[in-house]
């Protein structure tokens, strides 16, 4: 029986081993020393959610750490100026997006002093309100640092309102390439677990647990060392295995609980945060100073010098790509985040944003892709699946234009990580396939609700002319009657007149 | 640098078709050199003859179908196709009952259903069952062993596989399943049929059979090798294999006179090759480790009911067809369990920890 249970509710389902180009940068300490660029472009929007509002104007002076844009509406987030200078202008400039589509975005001309905003530094950050703590977070611009860039104080609050009983700190770092997290927690392990301590408290929750993969010994050590004495926070090594870092993964992992497919982790009493959330968090709190800079992988085939380097928000891409002496001539693809999700950039005249994890020149040789062949089905895309789908199958389907049979077999639980297209011996690009689908859908779904609008719009105009044109008929009905009624009545005056006038004359002969 | 859209995973496994196919090819090539060794010219005669035609016949096909040949051909799925066909000939057969065999697996079995990937049958089982039913006669000369260089001249090995006139008699006789299957028709006893049954020689393949199927001991090799080099998984394997050592034990320890016992069950090449290496087959087997457990003792079980009570001695083919049938349906019904979903699909519900 429990044989069974085991096979139904694996604690780790899939993934993948991937070739993790890690030893590349995990080695290097973070860099620090990359010089301010002469400008800094802060699109408004770096987050899920409402774009921010900008509150400053062409020619103001800013000094660091200063509010550029305020937050709209409940799920959104602030930005901040990442150094002192002048607001340059507030222009549409590409965004760091596979399409490289122009968003709003504040320019800063940057004066070289960094000069910051005074602020007060809070005594004693573990002993505030819970409400305050999110308050801070949220003032602060902090998001999700893995890459889902989900406003954080949402997070935060919502947890203190769903009796949230479990932290999950996510510290997997599965994909290959990365080890900004992995940096992070071998140098600055202290920050992080006061993070996470802030985290427990802003949320109420009783017990932290942080899962790091077995590949990061340091990181595991450092961060043991640094949380040794707290008694709420256990930190567990986890297998290496992409996706490890699948929030839903990492749970199953440590807790052995699954997230209901319609559900969030909220329903289950945990809120999944990543390791570097925690890290942004603290800063906020503690040192007063808002999300304006963070830890970015920048490597691959390309670059001359792999490191993990600490840089603006903001900053250019290429000026990053210059200060790790990539040569371009070599680059075939430029890729933001990981190499399994991460988005291709078709150009690095783009800044820096929160969600920049990586920076990745990947040579010709890096992204080899072979000719595609025939699926043979060896269904090895079937193992390699952490969500226990069909891929193989759903392709089939979606090749075939039949998207809602590819719906049925569960395109919906699709969460596009990758590992099917990693392990296809075909090299069939199954991801594709599904947000291909995905899309589709939704442009369907648009479509019909248009369609759906405009029958309803054409029902109304149609209904409403029928009632002006019933209106407009029993108006002349009305009319009509009241003119046969007057005429009636004028008629009937008329008769009762001359029938008196008989009677009367009747009456005069009988007088 | 390119704007083209492109969608992660920006990276790719170093896995390919062709090299899955090649590690196939290469464990099966010690069974194979084996036979020839046992069998001399004639089988590697044959060998070559059935995989060159496989070759051909692909390239032809491909060709019909307006594709460029090459990038198809060099998938190896014809040349694994072809060793298939071969291996499961009787070695002294001529030339063109190995021609005929790679014909009917490849266009039969494979190019009419849309290449490679597509088929519903096994190409190499689906030619070995077709070739049985219409060449009885050829696909039953069961040929003495008669090692390389030690029988026949070259010119007379030659005659034997190209040639027109060739008597096989007197150097032909049955295989034990064949024996046993002709030897309880004429009411005699197990004790009797299996008097001169070598279970040692028979587990290396020192006896009368199929091409490169007499050699249980290095096609089982040839499958652990595979397993262990992540191309197969042991679940089909094992569910054929255990279906029909429980079914065999069950029987025999009914009747020890009437069925045969486990290990001349189980110590037959030809049923090595089907567990590891035909039921593994990707395209026509299901794709879940539960489907693939379903399939194997399946064709286990068919298997045994054919050698126990069918018309033909050994039932190999016959059951792995039939269940290539099945596999669709398998496939319909046996899916993975969706995260955070029961298996109907409804998403699980809240359960507070």
């Amino acid at each position: 029986m429990r044989l069974l249970e085991f096979l139904e509710n694996p604690r780790l389902r899939g993934g993948i081993h991937t070739d993790g180009h890690k030893l590349l940068t995990s080695g290097k300490p973070i860099e620090t020393g990359l010089p301010i660029p002469k400008k800094l472009y802060i699109p408004v929007q770096q987050h899920v959610g409402k774009p921010a509002e900008p509150v400053v104007l062409v020619g103001d002076n800013v000094l660091k750490g200063q509010l550029l844009a305020h937050s709209q509406g409940t799920i959104s987030a602030p930005v901040h100026a990442p150094s002192s200078g002048t607001i340059a202008d507030v222009v549409d400039y590409p965004a760091p997006h596979p399409s490289a589509l122009p968003i709003r975005t504040i320019v800063i001309e940057t004066d070289g002093l960094d000069q910051w905003q005074e602020s007060v530094v809070v005594q004693e950050p573990y002993k505030l309100d819970p409400e305050e703590i999110c308050l801070r977070v949220g003032a602060a611009g902090v998001v999700g640092m893995g890459g889902a860039v989900f406003p954080s104080s949402v997070k935060l609050s919502l947890g203190r309102k769903n009796n949230i009983h479990t932290l999950i700190i996510n510290a997997g770092e599965c994909e290959p390439y990365l080890t900004c997290d992995d940096r992070l927690m071998q140098e600055r392990a202290r920050d992080v677990v006061g993070g996470i301590r802030l985290m427990l408290r802003g949320m109420g929750a009783e017990k932290a647990i942080i899962g790091i993969e077995d590949n990061k010994p340091e990181a595991f050590q450092a961060m043991q060392k640094a949380c040794f004495s707290i008694a709420n926070i256990t930190i567990q090594q986890v297998p290496t295995r992409y996706p490890m870092g699948w929030d839903r993964q990492m749970l199953r992992y440590l807790t052995g609980w699954e997230i209901p497919a319609d559900g969030r982790a909220t329903d289950i009493g945990v809120v999944i945060h990543n390791v570097g959330t925690a890290y942004a968090v603290y800063r906020a709190v503690c040192q007063s100073q808002p999300l304006i800079s963070r830890i970015v992988t920048v490597s691959g085939g390309a670059v001359g010098k792999q490191m993990n380097v600490e840089v603006l928000i903001g900053t250019l891409m290429s000026e990053v790509l210059n200060f790790c002496h990539v040569d371009k001539s070599k680059i075939a693809r430029l890729v933001m985040g990981g190499a399994m999700m991460g988005d291709a950039l078709p150009f690095a005249e783009v800044p820096v944003v929160k969600a920049t994890s990586a920076i990745l020149a990947l040579t010709q040789e890096d992204i080899e892709v072979p000719d595609v062949k025939p699926c043979i089905r060896c269904s090895s895309c079937i193992t390699a699946c952490p969500a226990g789908l069909l891929p193989l199958e759903m392709a089939s389907r979606i090749r075939a234009n039949k998207l809602d049979a590819a719906v049925d077999l569960g395109l919906k639980d699709c969460i596009s990580c990758g590992c099917c297209s990693f392990v296809c011996p075909s090299n069939i690009p199954l991801v594709q396939y599904f947000k291909y689908a995905s899309g589709e859908l939704f442009k369907r779904q648009q479509i019909q609700h248009k369609s759906e609008q405009t029958k309803r719009l054409a029902e109304d105009r149609q209904n409403r002319m029928e009632r002006i044109r019933l209106e407009n008929e029993a108006e002349a009905r009305r009319v009509m009657e009241a003119r046969a009624a007057r005429a009636r009545e004028a008629e009937l005056a008329n008769a009762q007149a001359t029938q008196i006038k008989p009677e009367n004359a009747a009456a005069e002969e009988a007088v | 640098m390119n704007s083209k859209p492109v969608s992660g995973p920006h990276v790719l496994t170093v896995r390919r078709v062709d090299a899955i196919m090649f590690k196939v090819v290469v464990a099966l090539l010690p069974a194979v050199g084996f036979g020839i060794v046992l069998f001399g010219l004639p089988a590697f005669y044959l060998t070559v003859t059935t995989v060159a035609a496989a070759l051909l016949v692909e390239a032809v096909c491909l060709n019909l179908k307006g594709v460029r040949v090459m990038p198809y051909l060099s998938d190896g799925s014809a040349v694994l196709t072809g060793l298939l066909v071969a291996m499961t000939l009787p070695p002294w057969a001529p030339w063109w009952i190995g021609v005929l065999g790679s014909v009917i697996a490849i266009i039969l079995g494979k190019q009419v259903y849309g290449g490679l990937g597509q088929n519903l049958f096994n190409p190499a089982m689906l030619a070995r069952v077709a070739l049985l039913v219409t060449f009885p006669i050829e696909m039953t000369s069961w040929v003495d062993v008669s090692p390389l260089f030690t029988g026949i001249s070259l010119a007379d090995s030659f005659g034997i596989t190209f040639g027109q006139s060739y008597s096989l008699d007197g150097i032909t006789g049955a295989t034990t399943l064949g024996a046993v299957k002709t030897g309880f028709s004429q009411n005699q006893t197990l004790s009797v049929l299996l008097s001169d049954y070598s279970g040692f020689l028979a587990f290396i393949g020192w006896e009368r059979g199929s091409l490169g199927e007499t050699s249980s001991l290095l096609i089982l090799l040839g499958g652990i090798w595979l397993i262990r080099q992540g191309i197969i998984q042991w679940t089909m394997p094992l569910s054929v294999l255990a279906s029909i050592a429980l079914l065999s034990t069950l029987f025999f320890a009914i009747d020890s006179q009437h069925y045969l016992s486990p290990w001349v069950h189980l110590n037959s090449g030809a049923l090595m090759l089907v567990a590891f290496f035909i039921a593994t087959d990707y395209v026509t087997s299901p794709n879940t480790p539960l489907g693939q457990i379903i399939f194997g003792t399946g064709c286990g079980t068919l298997i045994f009911i054919i050698r126990t009570w069918g018309g033909y001695p050994e039932g190999t083919g016959f059951a792995i067809l039939l269940m290539n049938a099945v596999t669709p349906l398998i496939d319909h019904y046996i899916k993975p369990r969706i995260y955070g979903r029961y298996r109907d699909g409804k998403p699980i519900e809240i359960q507070n920890p």
